[in-house]
């Protein structure tokens, strides 16, 4: 005999991707017991990223560095970061547009943890998918690119909403370009007054030392 | 693309709160998706269908409820929505604020028979 059921509306009110938030928390905390520093890095196909980890790796020759590199598909970024000595492991996600928790979780194991300081995660280059997957991570930072243009936070809120740190990357190029950085800088703000902005060039190394200095009061 | 694992998300979600009901069939699933989520209806209401024959949430109709985003001035307190390039509170004329609406990705209810 099954149970009289009353059809009708059942309240559930239920988060979703709650699975990955789990997975997320579980790789917060692993990284907390390692004592180690996780920078999820969020930008734009192209917008600069795996250039700015290999001037950084370059500019911190002392600090114990890991990377995790994200892309559909290919080595290429790993095989950069591999050939400064740094220990890097490779995720392809096989089309998906961001790297997720789970993702995270399996490469660890490929990566001397307890030997690192600070591991950089360059997510999937993407201004939308990966905001919504935690990954663990304790910072975000968000990179655009000068040649991008000034009014990406109306067209991308969520990303600059969710970061810790926005970047501006390419500064070499300001002479030929209109990117009004004021006015953007603004836009950051009016979403998200705690994010400062930085801008940077990783080619001549103009304004790297502000970026240096962030990360530095981070990792302690 | 990563509407698949919210979909499974979703039929596992309605799965259990059908069976903690007693109910065999879920007719309706009604969803709510704030503006400032990646998640895209279709691609949903695609997964869904290949994903659900064979769970109590067959057939079921997916609703959706689209939230929009909802800006606090941090300068005077007044909610106003955003518009395209237009961040400006009405009110007093700041720049942006505080986002208190357009984040939400939940299932809000679900129909039974
Ligand atoms: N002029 C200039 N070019 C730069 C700078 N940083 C990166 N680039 C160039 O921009 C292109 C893309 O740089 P990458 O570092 O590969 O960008 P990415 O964000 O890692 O790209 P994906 O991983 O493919 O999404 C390369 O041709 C770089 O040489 C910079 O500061 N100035
Ligand atoms: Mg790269
Ligand atoms: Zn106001």
């Amino acid at each position: 005999m099954s149970k009289q059921v009353t059809p009708g509306r059942i309240p559930v009110v239920q988060k979703l991707l709650t699975a990955n938030e789990q997975v997320a928390a579980d790789n917060r905390d692993y990284f907390a017991a390692h004592n180690v520093t996780v920078i999820n890095i969020m930008a734009s196909p192209g917008a600069g990223k795996t250039t700015l980890l290999l001037a950084t790796i370059d500019a911190l020759p002392e600090r114990r560095i890991g990377v995790i590199e994200g892309d559909v598909a290919s080595q290429i970024d790993a095989e950069k970061i591999a050939e400064t000595g740094t220990p890097v492991v490779q995720i392809n996600t096989g089309g998906a547009c961001h790297l997720d928790a789970s993702m995270i979780r399996g490469a660890l194991p490929a990566l001397p943890l307890d030997d690192l300081e600070v591991v950089f995660v360059e997510n999937v280059g993407n201004l939308i998918c990966p905001v919504s997957f935690d990954l663990g991570q304790s910072y975000n930072v968000g990179l655009i690119s000068l040649p991008e243009g000034d009014d990406k936070p109306y067209k991308y809120p969520g990303i600059f909403e969710a970061v810790d740190l926005v970047i501006v990357t390419k500064a070499d190029l300001r002479p030929y370009l209109d990117f009004d950085l004021d006015r953007f800088t603004e836009l950051v703000h009016g979403l998200n007054p705690d994010a400062p902005v930085l801008c940077l060039s990783a080619k001549t190394g103009e304004g790297l030392r502000d970026w240096l200095h962030w990360l530095e009061e981070r990792l302690g | 693309m990563h509407e698949l694992p919210v979909t499974e998300d979703i039929l596992r979600i309605v799965a259990a709160h059908a069976q903690q009901a007693g109910a065999t069939r879920v007719t309706r699933i009604n969803l709510v998706i704030g503006e400032l989520t990646s998640f895209i209806d279709d691609s949903i209401q695609f997964y869904f269908e290949m994903l659900s024959p064979g769970t109590p949430a067959e057939g079921a109709t997916l609703h959706f409820t689209r939230i929009k985003t909802r800006f606090r001035c941090r300068r005077c307190a007044q909610e106003f929505e955003p518009e395209g390039r237009n961040w400006t509170c009405p009110a007093c004329g700041a720049l942006g604020g505080d986002v208190i609406a357009g984040k939400e990705f939940y299932v809000e209810s679900i129909e039974v028979t």
